[in-house]
């Protein structure tokens, strides 16, 4: 037994597989994987993909070097919002984003994974009910179209998942950490400049997206690499929204997150295929509301769909340091479900 | 009251006592054919929830999220979980000035609904459908207005009742709503009043093709009859399969477009993902051909499989364009878009219908007589039903004239239901061209 674990680090890619065939496996999984994170390996920090366990799709990791940006909206900016200010300066540390919007083929792979329960387990991993209706609105599925209209935490019980998977830590990017990627180092309202007109060749919003979503990565990316980061759907970020976010943002914060207390309302961001340029600017703000799940027919509502947010999805994100199995279980716990 | 205004003014409380006595179509003349007035406490109109799941749940909670002065009074359910998880969930939604719902007010077991109907002034009718027939027949004798939900019945014998029920609502003047909410969403409202922009209606399509629902594992200790309640949904006498329980929304929706029923299906269907023992009787996908009397025809789709393409909706085609009621427009055959509905003015007809319906009751109006166009959809899936079984031809006056009754002749705990497993825990499923019907 004590060789076997001692084998497994080496055999982390291929245990995956070992994973899906033997209950035994499952035991061995979060030995693996504490040893491998007592080893302290990291990985370089550069481009990688990341295999999406029990099928062949990747998700292509992009690294995002942390530093230090003015977030928020700056005073040029015509079309700023009350809690896009005061613009402050902020540090975040380094960390890969999913150079794309997670994908219904990917997203599959966990909503219809056979071995996770299907439900809402506290403190566990497990998938989401089947939709009553189908919440992809005829807008398309496989081949690469962003998956929608689920709630954060379903979102997030993504990278739970995959985490449980693979042994590597995911979860949905902070505001703070979003906008930073989103800017790549531009200081402009849109990440190649300042005008709206220039928006078509980067972003689906309503100008172009004849009222629905397209498939990831057909646009220009912005400066790192990363597609769609404004549009198509909008992303989930793992804080809690706050309208004074920006009053209660210390000076040169590192790493700030407003963790999430209540279920509305949750910050999202980017904009979608469905809203004005003015809603897809890299300071823009937005935020889920109740009535997001107003014609869900069943309550309590579900915890995983929402039936009036069909231009809702997500991105993840890997931060550089790797926490520990028991800091990584805490997370989970502390952010999901709430 | 102003003693001028007295003839043609009442209270709403008098409105439902004078409804209650009402049966037999004695009334010739509307009696309050103006608004009432309110006096003091006395408006408040109670409300009973009979069937504690999550969409009796959910649809209490839009009654009692209404503008009016509603209260739930109380609750019946077959099972005492479902109640007390249902009485937390609206605990949770609504202001506690509007549950008052004791102990002694929450009824539990087959009988339950009796109590629970006498105590209100409107009755919201949840349960499985197999039971809608009974509850909403209680309901109309008892003078109650009625929010019930689709489908009203799971075979013929339970359609004569609700319309012969419907009947006697109608000359009591009971407001009736039946949750095919579609008819109460601003969408498919604006496209009905536009439909004349594609002509004469020649075909139509429906779906309802998505993943399936729950299943609740056979527990140690359950009779038959308490697991078939709990995984309902498997059981025809109490859910009709998936095209009468689902697609009816689909199904109805172009009944409602024609402004007539079928008078004819044929189709096919079977089950060919979903076979285990946990999935009852019911097919997993039928496909029914349904003829109206004018020579057209419906193609009605739904389908139980995870993975595979997955579509609620409804399309109309016509002699200049056809209506895609997803995409809220309507189109010319050259694909110019001739309506457009701004889905940012769309409502949540879960709530609408509530509203509507309240307001009315309020008012001492009578509008909603939805019952027979419910039981006339809903016959209309279980023909497609009846044609998906057999691999018949299945004629609408036959069928609904057939007297065919798949229901338990008692509903007792102990009592075996109209199906039960063979020794391997199958449970018999129609195969066409050998199950028989009419």
């Amino acid at each position: 037994m004590l060789l076997l674990i001692l084998f497994l680090p080496f055999l982390h890619i291929k245990r995956l597989l070992i994973v899906r065939k033997l209950g035994l496996a499952c035991i061995l999984i979060n030995l693996t994987f504490i040893t491998y994170a007592q080893n302290g390996t990291q990985q370089d920090f550069k481009a990688y993909d990341q295999q999406v366990p029990g099928t062949q799709y990747n998700l292509k990791m992009v690294p995002v070097q942390g530093g230090s940006f003015t977030m928020g909206s700056n005073a040029a900016d015509n079309a700023k919002q009350p809690d896009e200010i005061p613009a402050k300066k902020v540090t975040v540390s380094s960390f890969w984003m999913g150079a794309y919007e997670v994908t219904h083929d990917i997203f599959d792979a966990f909503f219809r994974d056979e071995g996770t329960p299907v439900g809402s387990e506290v403190d566990a991993v497990t998938r989401p009910t089947p939709q009553y209706i189908d919440l992809s609105w005829g807008m398309g599925k496989t081949g690469g179209f962003p998956v929608n209209s689920m709630s954060q935490d379903a979102a997030l019980m993504f990278c739970r998942w995959l985490y449980k998977n693979t042994g590597i830590f995911y979860r949905l990017p902070t505001e703070a950490e979003w906008e930073y990627a989103c800017r790549a180092g531009s200081t402009t309202v849109y990440p190649f400049g300042d005008n709206p007109k220039e928006l078509g060749k980067y972003a689906w919003f309503k100008g172009n997206s004849k009222n629905k979503y397209h498939k990831v990565g057909e646009k220009q990316p912005n400066a790192l690499g990363l597609y769609d980061m404004l549009g198509n759907v909008s992303e989930w970020t793992l804080d809690q929204y706050d309208e004074k976010y920006f009053e209660k943002l210390g000076d040169d914060a590192t790493d700030p997150l407003t963790p999430p207390a209540t279920r509305y309302p949750r910050s999202i961001r980017g904009g979608s295929y469905l809203d004005d340029p003015a809603e897809l600017r890299s300071a823009n703000r937005q935020h889920s509301e109740s009535s997001w799940n107003k014609r869900d027919p069943q309550i309590p509502r579900s915890r995983w769909w929402l039936t009036d947010a069909m231009f809702a999805g997500f991105r993840i994100v890997r931060p550089e340091k790797q926490p520990t199995a028991e800091e990584a279980e805490t997370f989970y716990n502390k952010y999901l479900n709430k | 009251m102003n003693k001028n205004n007295s003839s043609n003014q009442s209270t709403r409380r008098e409105f439902v006592k004078n409804s209650s006595l009402l049966a037999g179509g004695l009334l010739a003349a509307p009696l309050f054919s103006k608004a009432n007035y309110f006096s003091g406490a006395d408006d408040t109109i109670k409300i009973a929830l009979v069937g504690c799941g999550g969409r009796g749940t959910g649809a209490a909670t839009q009654a009692l999220s209404t503008k009016q002065n509603v209260k739930l009074v109380a609750m019946a359910d077959a099972f005492q979980d479902r109640l007390d998880n249902s009485y937390k969930a609206i605990s949770e939604e609504i202001d506690a000035k509007r549950i008052d719902v004791p102990q002694d007010r929450k009824f539990v077991g087959f009988d339950a609904y009796q109590k629970a109907i006498a105590l209100a002034d409107v009755v919201i009718l949840a349960t499985p459908p197999g039971f809608r027939p009974i509850h909403f027949e209680e309901a109309v004798k008892q003078g109650k207005h009625i929010f019930m939900e689709k489908p009203v019945a799971t075979d013929p014998a339970g359609v004569q009742k609700i319309l012969a029920a419907a009947t006697i609502a109608k000359q009591k003047k009971l407001n009736v709503v039946v949750g095919l909410q579609r008819h109460y969403q601003n969408s498919y409202r604006e496209l009905f009043k536009r439909k004349d922009a594609i002509g004469d209606i020649t075909s139509a399509q429906a779906w309802w093709n998505g993943d399936g629902v729950w299943v609740h594992p056979r527990k140690e200790g359950q009779t038959e009859m308490e697991y078939q309640m709990r995984n309902w949904y498997y059981f025809n006498w109490l859910c009709g399969d998936h095209i009468t329980e689902q697609h009816i929304h689909n199904i109805d929706v172009i009944n409602w477009f024609k402004g007539s029923y079928p008078v004819k299906a044929q189709g096919m269907g079977g089950r060919e993902v979903r076979k285990g023992k946990d999935y009852g009787e019911i097919f997993d996908h039928h496909f029914v051909e349904f003829h109206y009397a004018d020579g057209s025809i419906l193609n009605s789709q739904c389908r139980h499989q995870p993975k595979t393409m997955s579509k609620v909706d409804e399309l109309l085609i016509g002699t200049k364009g056809k209506i895609f009621a997803g995409a809220a427009n309507i189109v010319d055959h050259k694909g110019k878009v001739l309506y457009q509905f701004d889905r940012k003015t769309e409502n949540n007809p879960y709530q609408t219908e509530h509203d509507e319906l309240f307001a009315a009751i309020a008012k001492g109006q009578f509008k909603f007589w939805d019952a027979e166009l419910g039981a006339k959809s809903t016959m209309t899936s279980i023909l497609g039903r009846m044609a998906t079984y057999s691999g018949q031809v299945i004629e609408w006056d036959k069928a609904i004239n057939s007297g065919i009754d798949i229901h338990p002749k008692e509903y007792d705990w102990a009592a075996m239901p109209p199906v039960v497993p063979n020794a391997d825990g199958f449970y018999p499923v129609a195969v066409p061209g050998v199950t028989r019907y009419v």
